[in-house]
């Protein structure tokens, strides 16, 4: 009071009604990553309250979905979580299938789970990264970034792509892994964990990092469920709901892990449980590895296996067998001759239409691929999933990713819904920041991992 | 340690040629700074969407920018001579990308960074922006959905190219 | 597997339109002056106990010819008991709206400014009923069949 005093300062004016100060944050903000606008009306320092505006990447995805057959809807889901798009990936052609009846070999089933992970790793790396450069860490971002660079190494050599890989077809994935993969991949995993050594070191018991981010950005387990929040967020508050434990889809039945829960559901948890669920993960792809069987990657519109010698030309394979005894002739309708004599060639080849998109070496090597590829690529021509609707729900990296398909018998989906699982977190948004400082909103905001591809579709 | 006689042959060349005796050589002034420019340049990264994680890998130790010298991106556009426009931009992001581009200081390039930036790429829908061309003047494109980081450095060589020989004004019919 | 269909039937005959069961989704079609009953009755009751609105959309059937014309969609998860459900109401195109449910579960705030947005579909007691993924000056609502997917609309300035 004495200093007050000799500034002249009255009790009164300390006691005096101040005005809020409305402040605009985004949607470019080097912090905000991705898009998203924050409004907010700050007391001295402190937040009074946010408005959060999203929709600056709103690209359509639901809307384009509709103008593309099945399979043209798979480049799209890449670009949804842009950090983590294989499961985008998976997760839309598992509704699909479900909608079809279908279930994938066991062998496609160990990729995608060990792809999942390589991709749930780098979306950690990234968010981790991320969050603790905007706090000023850049030595551990750019450690991340080295580690999310092995595991990108990986993805490429299996799908051919870094980013936007386009990796499964409905009814499998498009090729299985490369010779060798295995081995590299254990490899970068032991390259990514002397990374995640190091940057633990750095970082987590760091006194500026465990300053910026304990018993900041709290939510209780009551309101993040009543927000619908998934994912690593809700598991940092203390419930253990993770899908890849509560209904096991794939094979994640049959590997054991555990799935890390924080206690208090601040920013720190939320980071102590990214890192420890990629340590999960690539405990996962380890025993996915060892438990892997060597066989087909992909089963037709029956749920049959194809095997891979199936797509070959069966004439160029000696197969002639039948061939003598059918005089060729001229079709007056221009339908072919071969058609209705095929039955009686190969009497053993069912009248099937595939679902799956023939492998690239027989789409570009030989005539009968490239007319399969040409057939089901068509619109108007694919096969078309019954008619009805299906929600099949996966773990992404954010919580909860659920495609919600609808069919109405047609080769194109009548309507594809993503449930972002970034939605909710940034609906309850407000919530965490409000009472906090305005330096926290980056400390919190970091934790979120808003991927804006996926927020605003 | 003996000299060998072509040893001796190429001191005596240097000695020679005017090196090291005082002179001058001559240049533009506006070359010198196209040169200096060009390598010491401040990029605004304004990430959007999917391309931003191939711009971090670019920017990050694997690929380094910073061999270049564009290194260092400035987040304010005040402080920054290119625009690098990373990802797709939406009907509702335009107008911001419109503002932050008019905020930038003279002489100022836009690098469009991935195919949606070019040419609005396979979001050829109500809510995108089809090239960012039609609202801002683009100097170098990026192409490739996102690009690779190679494709960016290429780019990002042909952006140097262009800032050395532009003299004092990046956009002269301006 | 308990199932859950039978459980609203035989609780509110009179609310239920119809329901199914497809892939092992179950689903029951509300009435929609029955929403808000079925749906603090599925929140509140124990056995059930639907603490998460998961998911909350809409399905526009004009394509398709059918009246009414819009489903809205919700998706329902408990994470005690471990199970879901899909519940549908049916808005026609004259009386474009639904009570909200905002008062139950605050994620349906976000979702039902996206329907509003997306498909028209308005939400009676929703607190802050504007566009959220598009822009205010936005005509039409993109996501109804009857909107052209390539249909631009003209740039607006800086907005402050």
């Amino acid at each position: 009071m004495s200093e007050y005093s000799k500034l002249d300062v009255t009790q009164e004016t300390i006691d005096a009604e101040t005005e809020g100060m409305t402040i605009n944050m985004g949607p470019a903000h080097p912090a905000m990553h991705g898009v998203v606008r924050l409004i907010m009306n700050l007391d001295g320092e402190r937040i009074r309250k946010v408005d959060v505006e999203i929709g600056y990447l709103h690209r359509a995805f639901e809307k384009s979905a509709e103008q593309a057959g099945y399979l043209q809807v798979i480049p799209y889901t890449d670009r949804l979580n842009y950090v983590s798009p294989l499961i985008n990936n998976f997760g839309y052609a598992s509704a699909v299938e479900k909608l079809m009846g279908i279930e994938t070999t066991e062998r496609c089933q160990f990729i995608r789970v060990i792809m999942s992970e390589i991709s749930r790793v780098s979306d950690h790396l990234t968010c981790v990264g991320a969050s603790a450069m905007e706090l000023g860490a850049f030595t551990a971002f750019l450690y991340l970034m080295k580690a999310r660079e092995y595991l990108y190494e990986l993805v490429e050599e299996v799908t051919g792509a870094r980013l936007t890989i386009s990796y499964v077809r409905i009814g499998g994935v498009k090729a299985d892994f490369p010779e060798g993969f295995k081995g590299r991949a254990l490899n970068a995993i032991k390259e990514v964990r002397k990374v995640l050594k190091e940057t633990n070191q750095l970082l987590t018991r760091n006194r500026i990092f465990m300053d910026r981010l304990e018993g900041i950005g709290l939510i209780s387990q009551e309101d993040a469920i009543a927000h619908g929040i998934t994912g690593p967020f809700l598991r940092s508050t203390g419930c253990d709901f993770d899908l890849r434990k509560a209904s096991p889809y794939w094979v994640y039945d049959r590997i054991d892990f555990d799935v890390p829960v924080g206690s208090r559901g601040d920013n720190y948890d939320r980071y102590l449980v990214r890192l420890e669920e990629m340590e999960q993960s690539m405990r996962i792809i380890e025993k996915a590895f060892a438990l892997m069987k060597e066989g087909s990657i992909r089963v037709d519109a029956q749920g049959k296996e194809i095997p891979a010698s199936l797509m070959v030309d069966e004439a160029k394979m000696g197969n002639t067998k039948g061939f003598w005894q059918f005089e060729p002739q001229v079709d007056p309708t221009l339908e072919g001759t071969a058609k209705k004599n095929q039955k009686a060639i190969y009497p053993d080849v069912e009248d099937k239409k595939e679902f799956m998109l023939p492998a690239k070496e027989n789409t570009y090597g030989n005539i009968e691929g490239l007319m399969n590829h040409f057939k089901l690529i068509m619109i108007g021509h694919g096969t078309s999933p019954p008619k009805g609707e299906v929600y099949f729900p996966v773990e992404g990296g954010n919580g909860e990713l659920g495609f919600y398909v609808v069919s109405d018998g047609t080769d194109r989906p009548y309507r594809v819904r993503v449930h972002p699982p970034c939605f909710p977190i940034m609906s309850a948004l407000p919530k965490m920041l409000e009472g906090d400082m305005v330096a926290d909103v980056i400390a919190t905001f970091g934790s979120v991992n808003m991927i804006a591809g996926e927020l605003d579709r | 340690m003996e000299l060998t006689a072509p040893q001796k042959e190429n001191i005596q060349k240097i000695e020679h040629s005017n090196l090291f005796t005082p002179g001058f050589f001559s240049s533009k002034v506006s070359e010198v700074v196209g040169w200096a420019r060009k390598n010491s340049i401040f990029q605004f990264p304004m990430v959007t969407a999917c391309c931003g994680m191939e711009y971090m890998s670019v920017a990050c130790s694997h690929y380094d920018i910073d061999r270049f010298g564009a290194g260092f991106p400035r987040f304010s556009p005040r402080q920054s001579d290119v625009l690098f426009v990373v990802g797709t931009i939406s009907h509702k992001m335009a107008p911001v990308m419109k503002r932050i581009y008019e905020q930038m200081t003279e002489p100022k390039w836009v690098v469009a960074f991935g195919v949606c930036t070019c040419t609005g790429g396979f979001y050829d829908n109500y809510a995108t922006v089809q090239g960012i061309d039609t609202i801002i003047p683009v100097d170098v494109y990026i192409p490739g959905c996102p690009p690779r980081p190679e494709t960016v450095i290429d780019g990002l060589i042909k952006l140097q190219e262009k800032i050395e020989h532009s003299g004092f004004e990046s956009r002269p019919g301006k | 597997m308990t199932d859950l269909i039978e459980v609203i039937q035989n609780k509110f005959p009179d609310l239920v339109e119809s329901s199914h069961s497809q892939c092992g989704d179950q689903t029951v079609v509300l009435k929609k002056e029955g929403l808000l009953t079925v749906m603090k009755y599925v929140q509140h009751e124990p056995s059930l106990h639907f603490n998460m609105l998961m998911d909350l959309t809409a399905v526009d059937y004009w394509a398709q010819l059918r009246k009414p014309r819009f489903d809205v969609v919700y998706h329902l998860y408990s994470t005690t008991k471990n199970h879901r459900l899909r519940i549908k109401v049916q808005v026609s195109e004259k009386e474009c709206e639904v009570d909200s449910l905002t008062s139950f579960w605050p994620s349906a705030n976000w979702f039902e400014r996206e329907v509003w947005d997306m498909f028209g579909v308005k939400f009676k007691g929703h607190p802050n009923m504007k566009r959220i993924l598009m822009y205010e000056e936005f005509k039409g609502h993109p996501l109804r069949k009857d909107y052209m997917y390539n249909k631009r609309q003209p740039l607006v300035g800086p907005v402050n």
